[in-house]
C-alpha cells in the first residue's frame, strides 16, 4: 500500500533509508542515546538526594533555631584516672533565651540520656530525649495514639514516656505499647503515647535490635531526677565524667522572617556567655536555602554536561548525515529530475536526521528511566524522576536533529541536478 | 522557424548555447542550436561521443539551463523560471529515462513509479491505479513489490519508463536508454517507445547507435555542439 499523507510517506521513506544501514544508523544514535540517558539518570539521582536532604532539614523545622552543645576539643591530654568535663548549654542560657529574644514562641530544652531501652528480652538504643510538652508543637511531630508529655508529668516528675513509631513497633511487636512499661537503664517508664512516623509507614525499613532508629521522650524533670546531668563513661581504665545541662535547645520562632535575627542573637549571646566554643547554632532555614543553592549549582553543572554530550551527539549525527548526502548524491539528482523541489529534498533529509535523533532520544529516555530504578533497587538510594526531565530530554534530542540536520539537508538541496545525476 | 510559436510546438530551441567553464578555458558543449520539436514527433538525437547530445537533452529536460539563447517548453521560456518552477515543470511535463535506469533502491517498483507524483502539490486519486496500469502495460504486473536490485536491467528500464509516464508528460526524454541492455532487451524497450509514439507521445531519444536511431521518425544529428544534419527516416 502506498501511504497517502506526504509527511508519513517521508517518515517511512526516512526509516527505510536508515534501515538500509542498520548498524551505522544505530551507532549514530548512540551519542544522543547515552547523552539523554545519563542526564535523566543523573537528574533523578540528584533530585532524590537533594529531596532527601531537604526533607531531613525540614524535619528540623524551618521556623526553629537549634542550639546544640558541642564537646570542646580537649587541649591537654591528661592521664588522670578520672576526668570531669562540664560543657554545653546551661539552664541559664535557656532562661536568657526565653526572656531576651523577641518573637519567640517556645524554647524547648532537650537532654539526651545514653541508656538502652528494654522490654522483656527486646532491647534497642533510640535517642532518649528528656524534654518538655512544647517539644511536640515545636518539632511539628504528630501523635498516633495516646497523649504527649504534659505539664503535670513535668511537675510531678512522672515516670512516663512517649515512643516514636519505630521504637514502639520494635519493642511491642504483638500488642499496643500504650499502658505498658519499658525500662531505661534501671528505671521503668509507662508508655502514654506513640508518635506518627515521619515517612509513610511502608517506607520504614524493618530493622532489628540496636539498629532501630527513632527516639523516645520522657519529662525533663523526671530525667534529671533519675539520671542527673552527669554522665559517666568508662574508657580503657579511665573514667570520663561529662556534665551537660542541656544537649539541645529548640528555639521555636513565631514568624519565619525573624529566624535569621534570632539566630544572630543566639550566637551573640552564647559567644558572650561561654568561655569556650562548646555550642553550635543550627538554622534549618539557612541549611534549606544552602541546599537549594547547591541543587541549583548542581543543575547548572548537569545542564552544561548534558549540553556538551548532546552537542557531541548532534555533531556525530551531522557527520553521518553529511556522508549520507554525499553517498546519495545520485538519488538526489534523480529526485530533482523527477520534479522534487529543494524543499522536498530538505524535508527528506531533515526528517531522516530527526528520526535518528528522535530514536536516540526515545531510547535514551527509556534507558534513563531504567537506571534510576536499578540504582534504587540495588543501592537503596532514593531517586526522583520528574515528568519534565524525560519530556524535555526527548524534545531537545528532536531539536538536535533539526539543528544538526539543517546543514546536510541544505547541502543536499543545493546540489546541481546535472552534476548530481552524473555522480557515480 | 520564426519567432511566433507554432501552435503544436512542444519544445523550441533558439540559438541555444551551453559553455562549461573548466578553470580558465571554456568548453562550448552546445554552440548555437536552433530547432523546434512538435507534438507527437519521435526524434532520435545522434552524434559521436562528446558531440553534446546529453547536454542538449538535459536542457530539453530542464535539469540544466542554456548559458545563451532561449529555450521554451510549452511556450514558456525557461530562463525566467525560478528553481521551484523548473522543478514543477520537470515533474509535470517532462518524463526522463536514463541509461542506468536510476531507480531509487530503497523503494519498491510501485513506489518508484509513484515518485514523480509525490512531488505534486496534492496526491491525486488516480495515482495508484494509474501506476498499476502502467506497470501492467510495460509488463511488470507481478513485480510491484520487488525492489530494483531484484530486477533485471530490462525490467528496471521498464519501471523507469512507467515512472516517466506517471504524470502524463508532454515529452518523454531518453538518454541512451538502451545503452546498458543486450540487443534483445533493447528491442523490447524500443517497441514500447514505438507503441507510445503510435499513441501520440512526443519522444526524444538520445543514442549513438545507428540501428537505435533509425527506429525514430527523424534523426537530429549533432556535431561539435551544432546541428549537423536532420534526417527523415522512412
Ligand atoms: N560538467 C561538465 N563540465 C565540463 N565539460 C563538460 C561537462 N559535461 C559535458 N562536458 C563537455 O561537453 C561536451 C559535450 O558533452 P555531452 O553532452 O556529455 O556529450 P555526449 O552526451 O554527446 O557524449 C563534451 O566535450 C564534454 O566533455
Ligand atoms: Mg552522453
Amino acid at each position: 500500500m502506498v501511504v497517502r499523507s506526504p509527511f508519513l510517506r517521508t517518515v517511512r521513506l526516512g526509516i527505510s533509508s536508515l534501515l538500509l544501514h542498520k548498524l551505522r544508523s544505530f551507532l549514530t544514535t548512540l551519542g544522543v542515546l547515552f547523552g539523554v540517558a545519563s542526564v535523566i539518570a543523573m537528574l533523578a539521582v540528584g533530585e532524590g538526594a537533594s529531596e532527601q536532604a531537604q526533607e531531613q532539614i525540614r524535619q528540623l523545622g524551618s521556623q526553629n533555631v537549634i542550639l546544640r552543645s558541642v564537646k570542646p576539643p580537649e587541649d591537654q591530654q591528661s592521664n588522670q584516672e578520672t576526668r570531669v568535663l562540664a560543657y554545653g548549654l546551661t539552664d541559664d542560657d535557656r532562661a536568657r533565651a526565653r526572656l531576651t529574644f523577641p518573637g519567640v514562641r517556645d524554647v524547648v530544652p532537650v537532654m539526651i540520656i545514653p541508656e538502652e531501652v528494654r522490654h522483656e528480652d527486646r532491647m534497642c538504643r533510640p535517642r532518649v530525649l528528656c524534654t518538655e510538652p512544647d517539644y511536640l508543637s515545636a518539632t511539628g511531630r504528630v501523635l498516633q495514639s495516646g497523649r504527649f508529655l504534659s505539664e503535670l508529668d513535668e511537675q510531678l516528675e512522672e515516670p512516663v514516656c512517649v515512643l516514636s513509631f519505630e521504637v514502639g513497633r520494635y519493642l511491642f511487636p504483638y500488642e499496643s505499647p500504650i499502658g505498658r512499661r519499658v525500662r531505661v537503664g534501671s528505671e521503668y517508664f509507662e508508655v502514654v503515647g506513640i508518635l506518627l512516623p515521619r515517612v509513610p509507614i511502608g517506607q520504614i525499613p524493618i530493622d532489628s535490635g540496636a539498629e532501630v532508629s527513632g527516639d523516645m521522650m520522657i519529662p525533663l524533670a523526671s530525667g534529671r531526677r533519675m539520671f542527673g546531668t552527669t554522665q559517666v563513661k568508662m574508657r580503657s581504665g579511665s573514667r570520663d565524667i561529662t556534665e551537660v545541662d542541656l544537649h539541645e535547645m529548640i528555639i521555636n520562632v513565631e514568624r519565619a522572617v525573624d529566624v535569621p535575627m534570632i539566630a544572630d542573637a543566639a550566637r551573640t549571646m552564647l559567644d558572650r556567655e561561654h568561655r569556650e566554643k562548646d555550642w553550635e547554632v543550627v538554622v534549618p532555614l539557612e541549611l534549606l536555602l544552602r541546599a537549594e543553592e547547591t541543587k541549583r549549582i548542581f543543575n547548572i553543572v548537569l545542564g552544561s554536561i548534558a549540553g556538551i554530550s548532546l552537542l557531541v551527539g548532534g555533531i556525530g549525527i551531522m557527520n553521518v548525515m553529511l556522508a549520507t548526502v554525499t553517498e546519495r548524491t545520485r538519488e538526489i539528482g534523480i529526485r530533482r529530475a523527477l520534479g522534487a523541489k529543494r524543499r522536498h529534498i530538505v524535508i527528506q533529509f531533515l526528517v531522516e536526521t530527526v528520526v535518528l535523533s528522535g530514536f536516540g532520544g526515545f531510547a535514551g529516555v527509556a534507558l534513563g528511566l531504567a537506571i534510576p530504578a536499578v540504582v534504587e533497587a540495588t543501592a537503596g538510594m532514593p531517586t526522583i524522576v520528574t515528568p519534565q526531565a524525560p519530556t524535555l530530554a526527548f524534545l531537545i534530542s528532536v531539536g538536535i536533529g533539526v539543528v544538526f540536520g539543517l546543514y546536510p539537508a541544505w547541502r543536499a538541496a543545493h546540489m546541481d541536478p546535472v552534476e548530481a545525476l552524473r555522480h557515480e | 522557424m520564426s519567432d511566433g510559436s507554432t501552435p503544436d510546438a512542444v519544445a523550441e530551441l533558439v540559438d541555444v548555447r551551453r559553455v562549461y567553464q573548466m578553470g580558465t578555458t571554456t568548453v562550448p558543449a552546445l554552440d548555437g542550436v536552433s530547432h523546434t520539436f512538435r507534438r507527437g514527433e519521435y526524434w532520435s538525437i545522434m552524434g559521436s561521443s562528446g558531440s553534446g547530445k546529453s547536454t542538449l537533452l538535459n536542457i530539453l529536460g530542464c535539469v540544466d539551463r542554456p548559458t545563451g539563447g532561449e529555450y521554451k517548453v510549452g511556450g514558456r521560456g525557461v530562463s525566467t523560471l525560478t528553481d521551484d518552477e523548473l522543478s514543477e515543470l520537470r515533474g509535470a511535463s517532462l518524463g526522463f529515462v536514463f541509461q542506468s535506469y536510476n531507480l531509487i533502491p530503497q523503494l519498491n517498483v510501485l513506489e518508484n513509479i509513484l515518485v514523480p507524483v509525490m512531488y505534486r502539490d496534492e496526491w491525486p486519486d488516480w495515482a495508484e491505479e494509474r501506476a498499476r496500469t502502467l506497470a501492467e502495460r510495460v509488463g511488470l504486473a507481478g513485480r510491484l513489490d520487488h525492489r530494483p536490485p531484484e530486477l533485471s536491467g530490462g525490467q528496471q528500464q521498464r519501471v523507469a519508463i512507467a515512472r516517466a509516464l506517471i504524470n502524463d508528460p508532454s515529452i518523454l526524454l531518453a538518454d541512451e536508454a538502451t545503452g546498458n541492455l543486450d540487443s534483445r532487451t533493447a528491442d523490447e524497450i524500443l517497441e514500447i517507445f514505438d507503441e507510445l509514439h503510435a499513441e501520440g507521445k512526443t519522444i526524444l531519444l538520445v543514442t549513438h547507435e545507428s540501428d537505435v536511431g533509425e527506429r525514430a521518425e527523424r534523426i537530429l544529428r549533432l556535431k561539435d555542439g551544432r546541428i549537423d544534419a536532420i534526417v527523415e527516416n522512412r
